[in-house]
C-alpha cells in the first residue's frame, strides 16, 4: 500500500484533510511531526495547508528551518514525490525546493472561494493522471497566494513546462495566472488551491480526485 | 470645593450594598485584593445578576440534552455516539474600541468554551451588527471586525460557516459582535470544569499573564459608553481593557488540551476567559465543593512588577486551567512540551474548611508561595455563585403605544417596488469570502444561505452519516416593537432556516444583547423577550442549553434596540446528498408553502420590516406567534428536504425561507444565485411583496401536482406562484427587473457601501 507522510508543523491545520484525501484513494497516511528527520518508508510526502509556526514573519519563512525540511529536501533530491498544498507550497518556495514566491492577494484580503483551474502540463506527480486543458473546480483558501517570480524564472518555467495549473479567472493577482508549479523533474509540486477539499460532490466538487490520484499513483512511476 | 476620592469598591464596579454583602460573607472587612476579586466576579458579565431570575423561566430540558445552561457550553447527544457542544457569546464593547482584537479574541474565547468540554471545535458563526455604512467609522468597524474574525479563525483552524450582518443606526455607537461555536466529541469523553480530589494540582496551560484585559468584564463589559459620540470618547480610557489574541498559541493549546483529554490525564478543565484566573479557580473549586490554594508567584508573567490583583484578574488570552493528579504531572508536562505549550502548577486542590456549625466551605486562597503568606481568602462559592441577584424595576416604555400606532402597513405610500426591491438586496459574500468556511471537509452548505449544514465528522469521532445544521437569527426591528412576539418569531425563523437544509431543530442557545438594565424599559424588554423565547421554545419543543446576556449596550444614555440572537442547532439523520438549496431550473413550478397571511388582524403587516425601516418608518405592530401553524409548515419542509439529503428521489429542486425583505427579496435572491428568472402571478399588493413573517417558504418543484398532494396530506397550504424561466423577475404588475440588474446590484451592494469598489 502506498504510504504518504503528511508533515505536521505546529500551526498546520489541513493535515487531517490531506490525510483524508489520500486515504479515500486507497493510500495509507501517517502524520510526520516537524522535528522528525527520518522519512524512510514513505512513498510520498505532503506538506499540508495551515499557518506553520503561526506564519507571523512571512508564510513558510520559519517552517523552512524545521528539522523535517532537510529530510524533505533529501527526499525530493532522490526524485520521490513531494506535494505542497497552500501553506505547504509557501514552505516549499521558502525552502528553495520550488522557484518563485507567494505574496499577498491583489485585493489584500483572505479569499476562500471556488476557482476553476486549467491543467497546463501533465509532466508532474500531481497532474500525471489529468489531461492538458482539463478544467477543474477546486477551492482556494489563502491570504498570501499571489504567485510571483522574476522574468528569467518565468521564462524557464514556461520553457520547461513547469507551470502545471493556471487559474481560469485569476482571483489573487498571480503572475501569468499561475496556480501551481513543479520542479524541473516534476516530482516536487506546489499549488495554492486545495485538491483535498474537492473530493466529493457532497461538498461541492470531486475534481480534486484526479490530482491526488496522480500523486498517490506517482510512486509507482518513480520506482 | 474639593471632591473626596472615589471609594475603592466603587472604582472596582461594586455598589455600597454589595460591599455590605461582602462584609457579611467574610465576617470582616475585605482587603483590597479580595475586593478586586469580588469586583470582577460579581460584575454583570460574570454573575448575570440582573438577568438570572428571568432566565429561570426558559425551558432547559429534553431527553437528548447532556449538559444544560451554566456550564462552559451546552451539549446534546446527536446520536451515533457523538455529542455536540455549542455556545454563543458577545464581544461587543471590546470590538467597539479595538475592532480587530475585539473580534479576534471573541473567537478565541468561544473556542476555549467548547474544547473545555472535550469537544474539538468544528465551526464558528458570527452575527454582526453595525450602524449604517454611510458613516466612515462604521466602515472602519466592519473591516476591522471581519478581518479580526478572519485573521484569528482561519489561523487557529476552525471554519467560519455563517452568521448574520445587520446595519441599523441604533448600533452606530455600540456595535454587536456575537460569536457562536459548535464542536463534537465522542459522547463518553465529556468533561466538566470541576476541581476534585484533594491534593490534585491545578495546572495553568498556555500564554503567560500580562496586563491586557484587566477589568474587562467589569469596567468594559458591565458599563455603558458614556459619551454621546459613543465609543469614540472612551477609546483611550478603556483601551487597556481590550485583550490581544494569538491564534497560533490557541491552536497549540487546542491540540495539547485535546491530547491531554485523549490520554485521560485530566480530572477537570476550565478555560480562562472573563475574570481570568480568579474565575477559573473559583468556579472549578465551587463546582467540586473543594478549596483551592493559588500561588500567585507560580504564574508566568509577561510584564514586570505585576501585583496580585492584576495577576488574578488579568484576561490575557489563550490560557486554560487543568486539574490533574500529581502522578500525571510528568506526562502532562511532556505532552505540553511537544506542543510548545507552557504548563505551570499554580494551584493545589485542598480540603474545604469545616465551620463551627458543621458545614464545610471550599476557600479560594491566594498565597505568596504555596507555603507563604495568605493574600486573600474567600469562599470560592461566594465568588462563583453567590453574587446578589437583582429584580430590577421594569416598566413598559411610555411611548410604545404611540410607536405601535404609527403603523406603515396601510398608510405608507407604495413607491417603486422595483427600486425598493433592489435596495433590499445585499450579498454578504465580501464578508464570508474572508473566512475559511471549509476546513475539516464537513461543509455541505456554507455561508450565505438559509442555514449552514455540516457533516457530523471530525478527527477522533466515530463514523456517522448524520449532519448538523446551525442558524443564527435576530430581528431587532420586531423586538423594538414587541420584544415578546419578536423574540418568539425569531425562534420560529431560525427553525424555518434549519428546515431549508433538512434539519430538525434540537436545541437553542441565545445571546441576549440589551441596553442598560438600570433603565426600567430595558429590563421590561429583557423580561418580555425571555418570556417570548420561553413561549416559542415550549411551543416548538426546544430546550435552551446555554446562553449569554450582554447588557449595558448603550451610548450617551441611548440603548440599542433589544437584540436577542438565537442560535439553533439541528440534526439531519442521513446526509449523503446536498440539499437542493436555491438552485431552481428552467420550467420548474414555483410555490409558496405555508400560510399565506400572517396570524393576527393584519394579513401582510409591514411594521418592523426592512422595507418600512428603510423608509424611516420604525413603528407598527408585529404578527402573532402561532406554534401550531408554524410547526406544521416547518416540519413538512424539513421532511421534504431531509429526503433529498438521505439520497431519496424528489421533485423538489429549490427551497428558500421567506425572511428579511419578504417574499420579493426571497424570489430575487434565488434569481440572483441561479441567473434564471421567474414569472410570478399578481400578489396581494406591496404588502405581500415585502411583509416579513416566518413559516413561509419559496419552493420549486418539477412535479407540482405530486408536491401539492404531499403538502395537502400534511395539512400545509400551498399557493402557486409561477414558473421558472427567462431573463427577468416579474411579479404581477408590480416588479419587472432584468436578471442581470438584480445580480449586479446584489453582488456589489456591500462593496459599494464600503467604498471598496
Amino acid at each position: 500500500m502506498t504510504r504518504i507522510g503528511v508533515v505536521v508543523f505546529p500551526g498546520s491545520n489541513c493535515e487531517y484533510d490531506a490525510a483524508s484525501g489520500v486515504t479515500q484513494l486507497g493510500a495509507q497516511a501517517e502524520f510526520v511531526w516537524h522535528s522528525s528527520t527520518d522519512l524512510s518508508g514513505f512513498d510520498g510526502i505532503i506538506l499540508p495547508g495551515g499557518f506553520a509556526h503561526g506564519d507571523y514573519l512571512r508564510p513558510g519563512a520559519l517552517a523552512r528551518f524545521s528539522p523535517v525540511m532537510e529530510a524533505v529536501g533529501r527526499f525530493a533530491a532522490d526524485g520521490r514525490p513531494v506535494l505542497g498544498i497552500c501553506n505547504g507550497f509557501q514552505v516549499l518556495t521558502e525552502a528553495g525546493l520550488l522557484p518563485g514566491a507567494l505574496q499577498k492577494n491583489r485585493g489584500l484580503t483572505f479569499l476562500c472561494q471556488p476557482t476553476t483551474l486549467i491543467v497546463e502540463s501533465t509532466n508532474s506527480v500531481l497532474t500525471s493522471a489529468a489531461t492538458v486543458g482539463q478544467e477543474l473546480v477546486i477551492p482556494i483558501n489563502h491570504f498570501s497566494g499571489a504567485y510571483t517570480c522574476d522574468d528569467a524564472t518565468l521564462h524557464q518555467l514556461e520553457a520547461n513546462g513547469q507551470v502545471v495549473l493556471r487559474y481560469k479567472d485569476n482571483p489573487n493577482g498571480s503572475r501569468d495566472d499561475i496556480a501551481g508549479v513543479a520542479n524541473v523533474a516534476g516530482n516536487v509540486v506546489g499549488l495554492m488551491p486545495h485538491p483535498e477539499r474537492a473530493m466529493s460532490t457532497l461538498l461541492g466538487s470531486a475534481d480534486g480526485r484526479v490530482l491526488l490520484e496522480g500523486f498517490v499513483g506517482a510512486y509507482v512511476a518513480v520506482r | 470645593m474639593s471632591s473626596a476620592p472615589e471609594p475603592l469598591h466603587r472604582a472596582l464596579g461594586l455598589t455600597d450594598a454589595e460591599l455590605g454583602d461582602i462584609r457579611n460573607v467574610l465576617g470582616r472587612e475585605p482587603n483590597h485584593l479580595e475586593l478586586a476579586l469580588y469586583g470582577v466576579m460579581w460584575s454583570e458579565h460574570c454573575s448575570y445578576k440582573s438577568s438570572r431570575m428571568h432566565l429561570r423561566r426558559l425551558p432547559t430540558e429534553a431527553p437528548h440534552v447532556l449538559v444544560g445552561p451554566g456550564e462552559n457550553a451546552g451539549v446534546i447527544d446527536a446520536g451515533d455516539g457523538i455529542a455536540v457542544a455549542i455556545r454563543i457569546e458577545s464581544h461587543n464593547h471590546p470590538s467597539a474600541i479595538e475592532p480587530y482584537q475585539g473580534a479576534a479574541t471573541g473567537v478565541g474565547g468561544i473556542l476555549r468554551d467548547v474544547f473545555t468540554m472535550g469537544a474539538r471545535p468544528l465551526c464558528v458563526m458570527d452575527p454582526l451588527f453595525f450602524g449604517e455604512l454611510t458613516d466612515a467609522r462604521q466602515r472602519w468597524l466592519v473591516e476591522g471586525v471581519v478581518s479580526g474574525i478572519s485573521g484569528y479563525g482561519n489561523s487557529v483552524g476552525v471554519p467560519t460557516i455563517g452568521g448574520e450582518l445587520t446595519f441599523d443606526d441604533c448600533y452606530a455607537s455600540n456595535p454587536l459582535v456575537n460569536v457562536l461555536c459548535a464542536g463534537a466529541l465522542p459522547t463518553e469523553r465529556l468533561v466538566l470544569g470541576v476541581a476534585s480530589g484533594v491534593g490534585n494540582l491545578a495546572v495553568l496551560l498556555g500564554s503567560s499573564t500580562g496586563r491586557d484585559g484587566i477589568g474587562g468584564v467589569s469596567v468594559l463589559a458591565s458599563a455603558g459608553f458614556a459619551g454621546d459620540d459613543g465609543a469614540a470618547s472612551l477609546d483611550d480610557a478603556k483601551r487597556p481593557s481590550v485583550q490581544v489574541g494569538d491564534p497560533y498559541e490557541e491552536k497549540r493549546l487546542i491540540e495539547a488540551c485535546l491530547a491531554l483529554l485523549d490520554g485521560g490525564y485530566v480530572v477537570g478543565i476550565q478555560d480562562l476567559g472573563g475574570a481570568g484566573i480568579v474565575c477559573a479557580t473559583s468556579e472549578t473549586a465551587a463546582r467540586g465543593g473543594v478549596g483551592m490554594d493559588v500561588d500567585v508567584t507560580a504564574i508566568p508573567l509577561r510584564e514586570p512588577r505585576m501585583v496580585p490583583y492584576e495577576i488574578m484578574t488579568s484576561e490575557s488570552q489563550e490560557r486554560m486551567l487543568a486539574i490533574i493528579t500529581p502522578e500525571n504531572w510528568p506526562a502532562v508536562a511532556a505532552l505540553c512540551a511537544k506542543w510548545e505549550v507552557r504548563a505551570s502548577v499554580v494551584g493545589h486542590v485542598v480540603e474545604p474548611v469545616v465551620r463551627q456549625d458543621g458545614t464545610s466551605v471550599g476557600m479560594l486562597r491566594v498565597r505568596d508561595g504555596f507555603d507563604g503568606e495568605v493574600l486573600a481568602e474567600v469562599p470560592a462559592k461566594s465568588l462563583a455563585d453567590e453574587a446578589p441577584l437583582y429584580d430590577r424595576p421594569r416598566r413598559r416604555p411610555a411611548d410604545l403605544d404611540a410607536i405601535r400606532a404609527d403603523d406603515p402597513t396601510d398608510d405608507e405610500p407604495v413607491g417603486s417596488p422595483n427600486d425598493d426591491l433592489l435596495a433590499l438586496l445585499v450579498d454578504p459574500a465580501w464578508v464570508y469570502r474572508q473566512y475559511d468556511s471549509q476546513l475539516f471537509l464537513n461543509t455541505v452548505v456554507g455561508p450565505g444561505r438559509d442555514a449552514a449544514l455540516l457533516r457530523l465528522a471530525g478527527p477522533g469521532l466515530p463514523h456517522s452519516e448524520r449532519g448538523i445544521a446551525i442558524s443564527t437569527d435576530s430581528n431587532p426591528r420586531w423586538c423594538a416593537l414587541d420584544p415578546r412576539a419578536g423574540t418568539a418569531l425569531t425562534v420560529a425563523e431560525s427553525a424555518a432556516n434549519l428546515a431549508c437544509v433538512g434539519a430538525t431543530a434540537k436545541a437553542v442557545v441565545n445571546c441576549l444583547n440589551f441596553g442598560n438594565p438600570e433603565h426600567p424599559e430595558v429590563m421590561w424588554q429583557l423580561s418580555e423577550s425571555i418570556d417570548g423565547m420561553a413561549e416559542a421554545c415550549n411551543g416548538l419543543g426546544l430546550p435552551v442549553i446555554g446562553g449569554n446576556v450582554s447588557l449595558y449596550n448603550e451610548s450617551g444614555g441611548s440603548d440599542i434596540d433589544p437584540t436577542p440572537v438565537v442560535g439553533l442547532l439541528g440534526v439531519v439523520d442521513s446526509l449523503v446528498a446536498p440539499p437542493p438549496g436555491w438552485n431552481w431550473r428552467e420550467g420548474d413550478a414555483v410555490v409558496l408553502v405555508g400560510t399565506r397571511r400572517a396570524v393576527g388582524d393584519q394579513a401582510h403587516p409591514l411594521g418592523g420590516t426592512r422595507w418600512a425601516t428603510g423608509r424611516g418608518r420604525r413603528g407598527g405592530r408585529v404578527p402573532r406567534f402561532d406554534a401550531v401553524t408554524l410547526a406544521g409548515a416547518i416540519d413538512f419542509v424539513a421532511a421534504e428536504i431531509a429526503r433529498v439529503c438521505a439520497g431519496g428521489t424528489s421533485d423538489v429542486t429549490a427551497v428558500h425561507d421567506v425572511s428579511g425583505g419578504g417574499l420579493a427579496a426571497a424570489l430575487a435572491e434565488m434569481v440572483a444565485v441561479t441567473g434564471v428568472g421567474v414569472d410570478v402571478v399578481e400578489l396581494t399588493g406591496h404588502g405581500e411583496l415585502f411583509s416579513e413573517f416566518p413559516g413561509r417558504f419559496v419552493m420549486a418543484t418539477s412535479d407540482v401536482e405530486a408536491f401539492s398532494v404531499r403538502a395537502g396530506a400534511a395539512g400545509v397550504p400551498v399557493a402557486s406562484l409561477g414558473v421558472v424561466g427567462g431573463g427577468r423577475l416579474r411579479i404581477g404588475t408590480m416588479v419587472d427587473l432584468a436578471v442581470g440588474d438584480i445580480t449586479v446590484r446584489r453582488r456589489g451592494a456591500l462593496e459599494v457601501a464600503l467604498a471598496l469598489d
